[in-house]
């Protein structure tokens, strides 16, 4: 049989309303990294130049970063488990089950401000972190690689109804500009 | 004339901007800067509204967001939006706004006709008079009381206009604009706060807009223009205006309704309206005060407002309110008397019942009372008793001044009361009424415009000393430092009605009846006469009222206490609360990865959870979905069908414990399962119910892979998560979801192994078997598990290739004969094999309920077990799961219905069970039912009548074994 063919998570991105852009990234491969109690995950993980995140944190600045994701819980972003991860750490493959989307530009802070009731400013969510939070209705992964982007994700069967919601608080956002 | 009213080159509206809009109908002029009502002032338009009990004419009272009266519809294309304040609404050109309440006209309402019947509408009216017969309060006094009394009305559609939600942070937040506001802001905007200013009105600047007084011998608005500039300048301030903070809630948090496009034209993709909540570290209330009326005969004339809000008029809008009568009984109202005599207006009398010198530039009627008014469209005249007798002089306006109530609406919220002062005859904030909530300004009890400046100022400085802030220098502008001297009058006791509550009809003679009919208490008073239901909260009437109660009782007022503040300051349109939760907004989609197949094939969709699932996939010439089912039923038991599954609940438990903590989780034991093997599994509620079912697969020693089912897939999470960090901290187990992470399908019926061989290497897989193996260059997973009760498998690839891989499983399947099947068919292959689902599993049964009772291991433990044992659970007569079948085989049957003895009536006490499942059998060829009856499985062969009463359908059933078909399961696992 032929390979079978990716299909994207959702289709119509990226969109740009008002300085604010809107793109479907695939991070792939991710991997969630949850130690076992006791274990020490950071020698295999020093393969990759990261270490296990404290609670809000990124290990890792370029493609492949390491991202609190949860209690006792980080996702892997960008590259394979090292060798002997498994051995400290329960590892599952999460590549397919989020859509991805970046969300970036001046007024992106103030897009995601309609949609998560978390405190966004520097002292809540600083450049490089990481948070686990309601977005609209979804459960979200939020990163801040850079000042003004945002890495979102949320359930891959969810795509539509994130970028709607995101589109929309874009569209309110934009027009407050042009008041 | 266009705009007779107003005052030539008075007021902070924009002359060179003429808008037109309609009211009624009728074309109008007013300016931009205009709200609605002071653009009808303008134009000499003072009636404006019917009141909602008597129909009685009725205006503008106040310039505020607390105005009982000036409420109006706003049309808006389709929209129609009712009970909008005419003070609160900015004017902006084509504005269309139109009265409410009334029929057929604002001038000539018959429904006035109330009004004549007052002496029969006292308080409590309703309870006394509509208490018989019974029947009549639907079916007659309901309808006609709400067609005589009532607000405005709703378009009937939808609200499709745009709504928004956000969250805000700060250090400080700031409520009011004001002197006291503006200070503090700035205050702790230098420090370096985080600061957020929130202001109702359109322009900041509190009373210092209608007042207009001299800040260090400078013009209020000068000073505010450069405070304003200053604080735009600070990128740590955001400034909010159009934005009420409606509601203190815990931690800091408030909520804040902004109108963000009601003031446009063309908002264009504006929302309307955005509900804010805010979390703040501290906040300082600078919310001002609100001017309280008069209670005496005739006080609700169109043309009687507050004094405060004649001035506002004048001076912020250029106003000429005519001739102005003054009622006042402080030296506020005297102020205003005199700043509007000053700016040129026209007081024909000033009247105080204090003993004051008659040594003002306007008549001064001291020692003396407002005893009534006249004209019925709009006021005439004003009848003064004086220690000379009592005068008639005509006016166009009466300007009352009780006296000024703090806006302590908010220190409230969280179950605070406010203190009584005597000195002020007003109520104060309690102290530390919210925590984090300082008050500063007339919100404190302050009124003079120095002391509120100052008070903005001392307030902030000690917020931010709190925070840690070191405070800035700052220069507080001179400016007038009256003391407020009040002497208390609440009603004028000369006959006739006075008004308190001007929203809801309430004269001082019903607070007086209430309490003579027992209902003394200030809440009991409110519920009983209506004072403070309306949209205005009783912000106009409520000290007034329990003043009067006071009387009534003896009491002091002290003692009397107020009725409760509750959120939300000012109305909040629920469109607003509920921003984007309309239609697919209520909820996130989830979309499977066959979803835009299965919809090019016209699949219907069902909802299951969150997810659509296809119901079914009907072909040319079949007509609804028992068709289609019947075919797809027929296929996969004879050929093969191909359906998605992903939607189950997909588990990854890790970990050297994780045998261990399976055996807890589940009533019968998986760590005995080996490598490669899949188990039913029975999960329990602490309580010993059925929790979930689904299955188990060991992918390696230390790994597991369960499934959920679809709905209770976060249930079953979160119990996990529940049972590990509670119980088991120590078992050495890790779990993820892994739901989304694979797109799995069943291919079921006999020839379903044609369907994999022709797209991948299968290995021989036994019953209850899985492997990992390689599809279409990718990893997959396979599991030979059957919900249909046919040799089949499910297959899992990740999520992504889920589209290609199912075109390629309905490819393979419609080549040999097959086809996809929806959620329709499922439904019918599982009730045949006797297969439960959460109807079935509702959470009021048991493991032996359902027929699984052996089930629930007796050599371990786990969740539920003990609980599942209690004597409530064993006894005899509970309800247990079987089959049905009609007795005229003809019949169909209907879930939801309920199971008596045939020739018992229908009845509660005769009840034997009822049905959870039903389904068309096309393997049968007859309808076939799961249900639960008691002692159901001693009773097989019985026959049972099914009584459905919604559909009045009755059928005799007969019970059988819930496995109707291939009950030794030999097709699937052979």
């Amino acid at each position: 049989m032929a390979d079978l063919q990716a299909t994207p998570a959702v289709t119509g991105l990226p969109v740009t309303l008002g300085g604010v852009s809107l793109s479907l990234i695939d991070p792939a491969p991710v991997t969630s990294v949850a130690p076992y109690p006791g274990a020490d995950p950071d020698p295999a993980l020093s393969a990759l130049g990261l270490r296990f995140p404290a609670p809000g944190d990124v290990s890792g600045q370029g493609a492949v970063r390491l991202a609190w994701a949860g209690r006792e819980m980080a996702f892997l972003i960008g590259a394979p488990a090292p060798d002997g991860l498994d051995k400290q750490a329960a590892l599952s493959d999460q590549s397919g089950g989020w859509v991805w989307v970046r969300l970036a530009g001046g007024g992106a802070r103030d897009v995601l401000a309609r949609l998560t009731p978390l405190d966004l400013r520097e002292s809540g969510l600083p450049v490089g972190g990481a948070a686990r939070a309601q977005l609209g209705h979804m459960q979200a992964l939020i990163l801040r690689p850079l000042p003004d982007a945002y890495e979102i994700a949320v359930f891959r069967s969810m795509s539509g109804t994130l970028v709607h919601e995101i589109t929309e608080a874009m569209r309110s956002v934009c027009a407050r500009a042009n008041m | 004339m266009s705009q007779s009213h107003r005052i030539p080159g008075k007021g902070l509206i924009d002359r060179q901007r003429p808008v037109r809009f309609t009211f009624d109908g009728k074309s109008f002029e007013g300016f931009a800067g205009d709200t609605l009502a002071s653009a009808l002032l303008a134009n000499g338009q003072r009636l404006i509204a019917r009141s909602f009990k008597y129909h009685r004419p009725r205006g503008v009272m106040t310039a505020g967001s607390e105005d009982p009266s000036a409420l109006v519809e706003v049309l808006e294309g389709d929209q129609q939006t009712p009970n909008v304040r005419a003070t609160v609404q900015e004017l902006y050109a084509g504005l269309r706004a139109q009265s409410q309440n009334r029929w057929p006209s604002l001038r000539h309402d018959l429904l006035a006709v109330n009004d004549l019947m007052a002496p029969f509408f006292s308080a409590g009216f309703y309870y006394k008079t509509f208490m018989w017969p019974r029947a009549f309060w639907e079916k007659l006094y309901e309808p006609a009381i709400r067609r005589a009394a009532g607000l405005g009305s709703l378009s009937g559609k939808h609200d499709e206009a745009r709504y928004e939600k956000a969250f805000a942070f700060c250090d400080v937040l700031v409520i009011g604009a004001g002197p006291a506001g503006l200070m503090a802001a700035l205050t702790a905007g230098r420090a370096g706060a985080e600061v957020i200013l929130a202001e109702e009105d359109s322009r900041l600047g509190g009373r210092l807009l209608g007042d207009q007084p001299a800040l260090d011998d400078r013009p209020a608005m000068d000073w505010i223009a450069q405070v304003l500039e200053e604080l735009r300048a600070l990128t740590n301030v955001r400034l909010m205006p159009r934005t009420t903070v409606t509601g203190a809630y815990d931690g800091g948090t408030y909520g804040a309704l902004e109108r963000v496009g009601l003031h446009l034209a063309d908002p264009g993709d504006l929302p309307r309206e955005c509900f804010w909540r805010i979390a703040t570290r501290r906040a300082i209330l600078c919310a001002g005060a609100l001017e309280r009326p008069i209670a005496h005969p005739d006080n609700d004339r169109p043309g009687v407002m507050m004094a405060s809000g004649v001035r506002s008029y004048a001076n912020r809008h250029g106003v000429n309110p005519g001739r102005v009568v003054l009622f006042s009984n402080n030296d506020s109202g005297l102020e205003t008397a005199r700043a509007l005599t000053a700016s040129g207006i026209e007081v024909v009398a000033y009247v105080d019942p204090r003993d004051i010198p008659v040594t003002e530039d306007f008549p001064v009627y001291a020692r003396a009372q407002v005893v009534g008014t006249s004209g019925r469209l709009g006021l005439k005249s004003v009848q003064i008793a004086h220690r000379g007798g009592t005068s008639h002089v005509a006016a166009r306006t009466l300007g009352l001044a009780g006296g000024w109530n703090p806006s302590v609406h908010l220190t409230c919220h969280l179950n605070g009361r406010p203190r009584w002062s005597e000195d002020l005859a007003a109520f104060v904030p309690g102290d530390g009424a919210v925590p984090g909530l300082s008050v500063a300004g007339a919100a404190g009890g302050v009124f003079s415009t120095a002391a509120c400046l100052a008070g903005g100022v001392r307030v902030a400085r000690a917020v931010l000393a709190d925070l840690g802030l070191r405070a800035p220098d700052l220069a507080v502008p001179a400016a007038e430092d009256a003391p407020y001297a009040i002497s208390p009058l609440w009603a004028v006791d000369a006959g006739g009605r006075a008004w308190l509550d001007f929203a809801n009809d309430v004269t001082t003679k019903d607070v007086k009846l209430a309490a003579q009919e027992g209902f003394a208490s200030v809440e009991h008073m409110k519920r009983y006469t209506t004072q403070g239901m309306a949209p205005d909260q009783g912000k106009n009437s409520n000290v007034g009222a329990l003043a009067v109660l006071a009387d009534v009782t003896g009491q002091g007022i002290a003692q009397t206490g107020t009725t409760t503040f509750r959120p939300p300051f000012v109305p909040v349109s629920i469109a607003a609360l509920g921003a984007g939760a309309r239609g697919h907004g209520f909820a996130p989609r989830r979309l499977l990865t066959s979803d835009a197949r299965s919809r090019a094939m016209g699949a219907p969709m069902i909802e299951a959870g969150l997810w659509y699932r296809p119901s079914y996939y009907p072909r040319d010439g079949e007509i609804g979905w028992r068709a289609a089912c019947d075919r797809e039923v027929r296929t996969v038991r004879t050929c093969v069908g191909v359906t998605e599954v992903g939607t189950l609940g997909k588990i990854d438990v890790q970990g050297p414990d994780a045998g261990q903590f399976l055996d807890l989780l589940y009533t019968n034991m998986m760590s005995t399962l080996k490598p490669g093997r899949v188990r039913y599994g029975l999960m329990l509620r602490e309580d010993g119910h059925v929790m979930d079912d689904g299955t188990c697969a060991r992918l390696g020693p230390d790994h597991f892979l369960i499934t959920t089912t679809t709905a209770a897939a976060g249930l079953v999470m979160r119990h996990m998560d529940f049972v590990h960090q509670a119980f088991c901290a120590n078992l050495n187990v890790r779990f993820i979801s892994a739901t989304e992470s694979w797109a799995q399908f069943a291919i079921a019926g006999p020839r379903a192994r044609a369907v994999l061989d022709s797209l991948c290497d299968l290995p021989d897989l036994p019953f209850m078997g899985c492997t990992d193996l390689r599809i279409g260059g990718v990893p997959g997973r396979i599991f030979r598990i059957s919900f249909s009760g046919e040799k089949g498998y499910e297959l899992a690839v990740p999520t992504r290739y889920g589209a290609a891989l199912f075109d390629r499983l309905l490819d393979a399947a419609e080549a040999i004969g097959g086809c996809a099947y929806g959620m329709e068919a499922l439904n019918v292959l599982r009730i045949e094999k006797g297969f439960i689902t959460h109807t079935e599993i509702h959470g009021r049964v048991s493991a032996d309920d359902v027929g699984m009772g052996r089930m629930v291991s007796a050599k371990k433990d786990c969740i539920g077990k003990a609980a599942s044992q209690r004597p409530g659970f064993t006894e005899p007569g509970r309800a247990q799961l079987v089959g049905l079948v009609p007795c005229d085989l003809g019949d169909s049957l209907s879930a939801g219905a309920h199971l008596y003895n045939e020739g018992a009536p229908a009845t509660r006490e005769n009840h034997q069970g009822y049905v959870t499942s039903v389904g068309p059998s096309p393997t049968l060829g007859h309808w076939l039912g799961l249900g639960f009856v008691v002692n159901g499985r001693a009773r097989i062969g019985e026959v049972i009548r099914l009584d459905d009463g919604l559909r009045d359908k009755k059928v005799p059933v007969r019970i059988t074994d819930p496995v109707f078909f291939d009950p030794e399961g030999g097709r699937m696992r052979g």
